[in-house]
């Protein structure tokens, strides 16, 4: 199959971009997407010119690298898929596909499709950890955690961390990612005695970032390749407002 | 001093403070509905009703001051939190799609703007009656009790086409907020579980639709003449 893309071009930080087009061709519609930009980059660089650059890392969908905004949805048409497990069987003959990067202000543009996501590792920084005392490692079971509550902070903690809520929000909010990270902590007794500063000082850490306002709008969940729920924003809502109602210093 | 401090500055405390004065102006709506729908039982009752209101003037004052504040509050909550969004994306996409955000949740601002310009006719129209200055001459005693002529101020206004439209414009838009504001009060204040959102959703759209439905029968049935 034949496809012609539209794809974001930038040459590095602040510098002006535009989109070019390039043609795609001869592609096994079972290549994956990345495969298809791989090859298009092959060609780029025998004819001697720039190879488009991309982020990626696993290109099995768990470590969340891969970005991309295609055909303005972020990992692409794909439901619950990231952008590395899309295959161009989800394309027609002859498309044109627009490529776009994540676009945010707190994730600027490093070149091309691949921008700065160390915003969301600063988020971290301030509060996606548990304080623990080191010495020799704690009985496996000394802490009962039943099955609906270790079932829940699972699903947080899918959260590949790539961004694509960022992305599909209207309003550039964190809140999806921010929201599964105090969350898989925040439910586990491992993670209570923090919760209150947890869910104040990561808020804290993403207005700082310059990410926009949730506004239940949901789009980061339609987006998220991971599924995760809009549920859990509810929860750390909840967790702030208790946080800020006990009134202790963050 | 922290807790207001974080409630006014950050992200999430001014969705809260969004969430709470959002859902005290609806609990108002509801009450206003349920006033208006008086109209239907008559005159008598609609005036005596529109008399009760007014029994305390502090009292009136104290609701109308709330009723300011959490206005007041809210706006600017929206304003603050809107162009802090419009910063968060410099750059924005060729393509765009809304991924399964509804229309009402995309143009919350808009519903909300064109709602405080409806706000602003509907008391200059109703309780300054600086629209039609006719009304402040239109007085009636009931029971030993003076008042307004509220019905015939309302037959009158509603009789007028573009005042009915604008009105049923107003509350068009105020019900398409709502249609989104009632499920993002849940959500924004964290009484949502998990299982409960669909459930929140279609009664948050099935309760701004009765508010429409109830606000709109009272201008429908005048212009149709089945209330005069
Ligand atoms: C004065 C003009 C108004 C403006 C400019 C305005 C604007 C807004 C905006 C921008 C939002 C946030 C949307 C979101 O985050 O999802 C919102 C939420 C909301 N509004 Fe309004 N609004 C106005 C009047 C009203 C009125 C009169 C009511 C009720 C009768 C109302 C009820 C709500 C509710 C319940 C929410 C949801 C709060 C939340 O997100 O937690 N608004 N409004
Ligand atoms: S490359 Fe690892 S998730 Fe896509």
């Amino acid at each position: 199959m034949n496809v012609s893309l539209r794809v974001w071009r930038q040459k590095g930080p602040g510098t002006q971009g535009c989109f070019e087009t390039h043609e795609a061709r001869d592609l096994n519609p079972d290549m994956s997407f990345l495969e298809m930009l791989d090859v298009v980059n092959e060609r780029l660089a025998v004819e001697g010119k720039d190879p488009i650059a991309f982020d990626h890392d696993c290109r099995e969908g768990i470590c969340g690298m891969c970005s991309c905004v295609i055909n303005g949805e972020p990992h692409g048409p794909e439901f619950k898929v990231a952008t590395c497990q899309t295959y161009m069987r989800s394309f027609r003959d002859g498309d044109t596909i627009t490529i776009e990067p994540f676009r945010s202000r707190a994730f600027p543009v490093l070149r091309d499709l691949v921008v700065n996501r160390s915003s969301f590792d600063r988020i971290i920084q301030a509060g996606g950890f548990v304080s623990v005392p080191t010495g020799s490692a704690p009985d496996g079971n000394a802490i009962p955690v039943s099955k609906e509550i270790a079932d829940l902070a699972m699903d947080a903690a899918a959260c590949i961390g790539c961004g694509a809520c960022v992305a599909a929000c209207k309003n550039g909010s964190a809140m999806l990612f921010v929201a599964a990270k105090v969350s898989q902590l925040n439910i586990l007794p491992q993670g209570k005695p923090e919760k209150d500063r947890r869910v104040l000082r990561m808020v804290q850490a993403m207005d700082a970032e310059g990410f926009g306002n949730c506004s239940n709008t949901y789009a980061c969940e339609a987006a998220c390749p991971k599924g995760i729920s809009v549920n859990f924003i509810a929860r750390m809502n909840r967790d702030y407002a208790v946080a800020l109602l006990k009134n202790k210093p963050a | 001093m922290n807790l207001l401090v974080n409630l006014f500055r950050s992200s999430l405390g001014r969705k809260l403070v969004m969430g709470a004065t959002g859902a005290g102006l609806f609990g108002f709506v509801v009450i206003h509905m349920i006033g208006n729908l008086q109209v239907f039982a008559g005159a008598e009752v609609l005036n005596q009703y529109a008399i009760l209101l007014r029994t305390s003037e502090e009292l009136l004052w104290g609701f109308r001051l709330a009723l300011l504040a959490m206005v007041g509050l809210h706006l600017y909550c929206a304003i603050t939190l809107t162009l802090d969004n419009r910063r968060a994306r410099p750059a924005g996409y060729q393509d765009k799609r809304p991924l399964g955000a509804t229309i009402a949740s995309r143009t919350m601002m808009v519903s909300g703007v064109v709602v405080a310009a409806f706000i602003v006719f509907h008391i200059l129209h109703f309780t300054t009656r600086d629209i039609f200055t006719d009304y402040k001459a239109w007085t009636i005693e009931l029971h030993g009790r003076e008042g307004h002529d509220v019905y015939r101020m309302v037959v009158h206004g509603f009789s007028i086409p573009w005042v009915s439209a604008a009105y049923i414009v107003g509350v068009g838009l105020l019900c398409a907020h709502l249609s989104h504001g009632v499920q993002s009060f849940f959500q924004s204040l964290g009484l949502v579980s998990t299982g409960y959102q669909p459930i929140i959703r279609a009664a948050g759209v099935a309760a701004a639709l009765i508010i429409f439905l109830g606000m709109a029968a009272v201008p429908v049935s005048i212009l149709l003449k089945w209330v005069s």
